[in-house]
């Protein structure tokens, strides 16, 4: 079993090595890592830092994903649950009070939940396809948050709420222990509980699944729910970030870069088996590669291309054909047999 | 003899290192219909395939008509005049008749489709089948049977010189049978040769002029139909004896049958499926289906274990109303379901043995109170083991199993809940004759031990053979229910196939 | 014998209407896309008084052009089951390369089938990932969205001006009959349109879409060339996107590679809206052709009402949300039918 695991994991993990390895030869000092004033500071601690949105994105998504499912509307979630929590904040009467934050985001996620909970309904109970169902809240949601924002970007200047994405505890950024906490509980969860068999016998087959007696609807409905409200968190950590709520920059594009660090964590995009270690990776490999294209300056604006062409290369190396040509190369040199007779057999039967 | 259309000298195709063909020869004269027949994983779909240039001979020839071809495509073997029907059916639910049956080969005109000419053409083919239906109707909209006689209209569309038609009927009633018997005897006068795959031996019979055998991929032998007996073919499938076939695992009557049924049903309807249906499940007994597909068996069983809602009647179990809105709250109530349908509403292919066996009862328990690891593998262990699902590798992939062991894990996931009634809808479909045993013994046991079966099938003789009584149905409405020493293979037949209801 | 002639032509009515179900069941939501466009209409001249104007009815035409062109496009990827979210990014990349080669010096004629092969390559990217490398649709076309993007920022990173008189042409020459006008910007969108509808009905590579829509297996089996339709597809959605580009520069008389982010959304909606199911199989140019209108018509309205931009993402997506609801509804009724 764990041989199993070690080998799903084993291309993300090498990926992310090479990186840090290629990055630390271009330049040493990404390696390196400070303390000032008892805060550890670098470029490693920068992507941990910096990849929380992401991450916190990404583990929901793999959640809809591993039902076959998919969540585009994470980004206008992340907008709207920004929109809310700046908007109460801005007009408190009291911004810099934890008490009038903690609300705030407290309310904030709750939306971003009631979002979710939306979403799982049209595909969990009207049955309607996730890409077609989330589409309507990835289209109406950035709407929704500039109706709340009244179309202006909404900037706050409150210490409780800087703290989300730049606070340090014990040395640490917070916004690490956010999204630590989250794929702890994730994992925990999923594999503590039957949560993630249930999960997977779903994404496999739902109709199967529910013969055998397997609540469907109520795991669909969980995944979106999981989706909205880690979007919504993700969307607090942004504008936290930014100290500002902007409707149509927040999220922007992050459901592809979610989906991208899904796919790359090694979790199929046909739903099933997932991994919540692969997406954890999968996300630090991305925020290192945007750490890398930064460094090569690189402007921001054309990386896409850099990630277009990591897209590809994954893609081709999960790819069946390319297998079958690595192993017509390889197979000259030393034949394994009944390592990959396993697919075959299904075609006999 | 003339010289055959079709020749196979050779055959071979691997899959990685197993040979699913082996040096197979096969020849097919014009004018003849030949069935291909052995177990499950005998090399039939292989052989099939390769004829069909779905797929490419490791090593071996084919001929067509003395020439020796390599069917790149299916595309090819058209171009040969090699047409196929498979069992599922392969056309397109979402455009229209015609389409369906001319496209590849439809008519055009300054290299445009000539409509007209598509749809003209098409009625004449499915007149040609007795078949009147709009042309121009989207193909989703009839019913199987229809898409099924239009799958065949495609094949004979063109110019077939050799059709393979592979499990044709099996979802064809009587009726349509008959006519299918028709066109295919009408086209062995016009020369075409045809290759005829069924399970049932019956049809095989009635119509094929020859048989080869294929056994683990090796063929053993070729035979003319009329001087080879029943017997003598299952015996050249199964290689080995075949008198476990013989033998009627039990037969007698639950003895208390003034005892309470474990569950009954009264007045059950579902749609246009199955209407004003009364049944009683006694503990101890096996309740065989007979009816025809469609005729509302596997709405009656779907019905009876909450999969679909009803729209009328109740269901009471022991004495008790109950409302099963769903499988969970009729497997809370010892009432389990198998699906015909295996592999779209059975197995989980990607999900491991284990986990398809610990599936259904870790589902009941609910999310939060998980089998430990170590009793899981104890559970799935010894499901595997009393069942004899091979390999007993309990982290394989369920999907890579062969049928039979396949079912034999849904099986196994259903006992894992300990029912009480246990519903199973063509539990034997697509398996292996040795497995088709198994499962039929196994239900027997189940019975005996105090379980109330419900076992459904289209091959009447394995509903007499298992079933205490048997309850036929016919056109969404239970006709009778007999007791099986009360009927022989040809009144059951009789029965099932009476023309109108009473 | 009285009740027989009674019912007789009821019968024929309604054996005619059972006919045209069985026939044209799929078009039932192009009607109703149709029928919501016509009642925009009606209720938006009752509103402002006076919206249906022939000039604004032109002007609907001139102003979305692009995303009709795409539309066509999107429409034959979805039908066989596929997606492209590419095309906004190619439409962008295409329209700046277009600014930026005709600043050079080279002349139209060099330019216009350049950006069209550009477009196609990348179209031709996604085809290939999708058809020989097994990669789901919407990940090798997140793939193209991306590098189109990125390598339309490679192009120029600020917006370029157009002098060319060529292309200008394309959007300031108007035809006009009495009050209504027509540009050749519009005309070729209308071309694409029609080239399009023909193509999907009247050949063969257009019936061998809605045949891997329906099941690319079978499609397959039936000897269709699937391999060389699933990548053509993407192609044709390639080369659409290349068009837009064009018409777009042409319009707003620059290249801008920002251009067209989250068009791949609106060109999605109005493609739905229209009546094409995402599953595939079913789907009609004519019907994206409405949906366009639809799209554009709740813009116009909404510019008339002076209201908040915002709302016409919610209003889309609100009529999207309609429209999959009625939609599942059909497909739940008829399998019930079963």
């Amino acid at each position: 079993m764990t041989r199993l695991m070690k080998h799903r994991l084993f291309w993300p993990v090498f990926s992310l090595l090479a990186l840090i390895v290629i990055n630390t030869i271009a330049r040493p000092q990404f390696i390196k890592i400070t303390m000032r004033d008892g805060e550890f500071y670098g470029a490693l601690i920068d992507i941990l830092r910096n990849c929380a949105p992401l991450m916190l994105v990404a583990l929901g998504m793999t959640l809809v994903i591993a039902t076959r499912g998919i969540d585009l509307s994470v980004g206008a979630v992340m907008a709207v649950s920004g929109a809310v929590t700046l908007t109460i904040i801005d007009g408190s009467s009291s911004p810099g009070s934890t008490s009038t934050v903690l609300v705030a985001i407290l309310a904030g996620i709750g939306v971003s939940l009631v979002l979710g909970l939306w979403n799982g309904f049209l595909v969990a109970v009207l049955d309607i396809q996730p890409i077609i169902a989330t589409l309507v809240l990835m289209l109406a949601g950035r709407g929704v948050a500039l109706l709340i924002t009244d179309g202006f970007i909404t900037t706050v200047n409150s210490e409780p709420l800087n703290f989300v994405a730049t606070g340090y505890l014990f040395a640490l950024p917070f916004a690490l222990f956010i999204w630590l906490a989250a794929a702890a509980a994730i994992a925990i969860v999923e594999r503590r509980t039957a949560l993630g068999v249930l999960t997977e016998a779903v994404g496999i087959n739902p109709e199967a699944s529910r013969l055998a007696g397997v609540r469907s609807r109520g795991i669909i409905l969980g995944a979106y729910v999981a989706s909205g409200t880690l979007a919504g968190i993700a969307g607090i950590i942004y504008s936290s970030n930014i100290r500002a709520a902007d409707a149509n920059a927040a999220g922007d594009l992050i459901e592809l870069y979610a989906i991208l660090a899904v796919v790359l964590g090694g979790t199929s995009l046909m739903g099933g088996k997932f991994t919540i270690a692969g997406t954890v990776i999968g996300v630090l490999i991305i925020q290192t590669l945007d750490s890398t294209i930064l460094f090569l300056g690189v402007s921001s604006a054309q990386s896409p291309v850099f990630f277009a062409i990591v897209v590809v290369i994954v893609v081709l190396i999960q790819s069946p054909r390319v297998h079958q040509w690595g192993r017509a190369l390889t197979g000259g040199f030393r034949t394994r047999p009944g390592t990959e007779v396993r697919n075959d057999a299904e075609v006999t039967a | 003899m003339e010289r055959p259309i079709l020749e196979l000298t050779g055959a071979t195709v691997y899959f990685g290192a197993d040979a699913a063909l082996d040096g197979v020869d096969f020849r097919l004269f014009p004018g003849e219909v030949h069935s291909l027949m052995g177990e499950n994983g005998a090399g039939k779909s292989t052989l099939i395939k390769a004829i069909t240039g779905a797929l490419q001979l490791t090593s071996g020839e084919l001929r067509i008509d003395g020439e020796v071809m390599h069917f790149g495509s299916p595309h090819d073997a058209q171009e040969a005049g090699v047409r196929a029907v498979y069992q599922e059916i392969d056309l397109l639910p979402n455009i229209s008749v015609a389409e369906n049956i001319s496209l590849g080969t439809e008519p055009r005109r300054f290299g445009l489709i000539d409509w007209k000419e598509m749809r003209e053409r098409a009625h004449a083919v499915l007149a040609d089948l007795g078949l009147d239906i709009d042309p121009a109707s989207i193909l989703g909209r009839h019913s199987l049977a229809v898409q099924q006689l239009v799958a065949i209209a495609r094949a004979i569309s063109t110019e077939a010189r050799v059709l393979v038609l592979d499990e044709p009927t099996s979802s064809l009633d009587l009726d349509e049978c008959a006519e299918l018997f028709r066109v295919i005897r009408d086209l062995k006068e016009r020369g075409v040769a045809i290759i005829f795959v069924s399970h049932f031996l019956d049809q095989v019979y009635e119509i094929c002029d020859r048989v080869t055998v294929l056994r683990d991929g090796k063929l053993v032998g070729e035979y003319l139909t009329r001087e080879f007996l029943r017997i003598d073919l299952v015996q050249a499938m199964l290689g080995r004896s075949a008198e476990s076939l013989r033998a009627r695992p039990r037969l007698h009557l639950a003895d208390e049958r003034s005892t309470e049924p474990f569950l009954s049903a009264r007045a059950v309807s579902v749609g246009s499926g199955i209407n004003d249906a009364d049944v009683d499940m006694i503990e101890g007994e096996v309740l065989g289906v007979a009816g025809l597909l469609g005729s509302g068996r596997t709405e009656l069983a779907r019905a009876l274990t909450g999969i679909d809602k009803l729209d009328g009647g109740i269901i009471r179990i022991q004495g008790t109303d109950e409302s099963l809105g769903n499988p969970r709250s009729a497997i809370s109530l010892g009432v389990v379901y198998s699906s015909e349908n295996r592999r779209t509403e059975g197995i989980l292919s990607e999900l491991s043995v284990q986990e398809n066996i610990t599936l259904a009862l870790q589902a009941e328990r609910g999310v939060f109170r998980r089998i430990r690891p170590a009793r899981q593998r104890e559970l799935a262990m010894s499901w595997v083991d009393a069942l004899d699902i091979r390999p007993p590798d309990l982290d394989r992939p369920a999907g890579t199993l062969s049928g039979g062991n396949q079912q034999k894990v849904l099986l196994a996931r259903l006992l894992a809940l300990s029912p009480r009634v246990l519903v199973l809808d063509e539990p034997t479909r697509g398996i292996d004759v040795g497995a088709k045993v198994e499962v039929q013994n196994l239900v027997g046991e189940l019975a005996d031990n105090g379980l109330s079966v419900m076992f459904i099938s289209a091959e009447l003789e394995e509903v007499l053979r298992v079933g205490n009584r048997v309850l036929i149905v016919q056109d969404g409405r239970i006709l009778d229910t007999v007791p099986s020493e009360d009927l022989t293979a040809d009144s059951l037949t009789a029965l099932v196939a009476r023309p109108e209801a009473v | 014998m009285s009740t027989t002639t009674v019912t007789a032509p009821r019968a024929r009515l309604a054996s005619y209407s059972r006919t045209f179900l069985d026939r044209h069941s799929s078009m039932m939501p192009t009607f109703a896309a149709l029928l919501i466009f016509i009642a925009l209409l009606i209720g938006a001249e009752m509103h402002f008084g006076n919206f249906l104007t022939p000039l604004n009815m032109s002007a609907l035409l001139l102003n979305y052009a692009y995303l009709l062109i795409l539309a066509v496009g999107m429409t034959f990827v979805i039908i066989t089951g596929g997606i492209d979210l590419s095309v906004g990014s190619v439409m962008a990349f295409t329209g700046i390369s277009c600014a930026k080669l005709l600043g050079e010096g080279y002349s139209a004629a060099v330019v216009i089938p350049a950006i069209l092969l550009g477009g196609a390559a990348i179209g031709l990217l996604i085809g290939v990932l999708v058809q020989y490398f097994d990669v789901q649709p919407f990940i090798a076309s997140l793939a193209g969205l991306f590098l189109a993007r990125g390598l339309a920022f490679v192009v120029s990173l600020s917006s370029i001006r157009v002098e060319n008189e060529s292309v200008l042409w394309l959007q300031t020459t108007r035809w006009r009959f009495g009050e209504w006008y027509i540009t050749p910007t519009g005309i070729l969108a209308l071309s694409v349109a029609a080239i399009g509808a023909f193509v999907l009905a009247f050949t063969r590579f257009g019936r061998t879409v809605y045949a891997v829509g329906g099941n690319e297996q079978s499609a397959r089996l039936m000897g269709l060339n699937v391999a060389r339709t699933k990548v053509l597809v993407y192609v044709i959605s390639g080369v659409c996107g290349g068009l837009a580009g064009l018409v777009l520069t042409a319009y707003s008389g620059a290249g801008y590679p920002r251009n067209g982010i989250g068009t791949e959304l609106d060109v999605i909606a109005a493609v739905v809206i229209g009546g094409t199911l995402l599953t595939g199989g079913t789907g009609y140019v004519l019907g994206s052709v409405i949906g366009v209108l639809v799209f554009a018509t709740i813009n116009t309205i909404i510019a008339y009402e002076g209201a908040e931009q915002a709302w016409t993402r919610i209003i889309i997506g609100l009529m999207l949300l309609m429209f999959i609801v009625v939609q599942r509804v059909i497909v739940v009724r008829s399998e019930r039918r079963r």
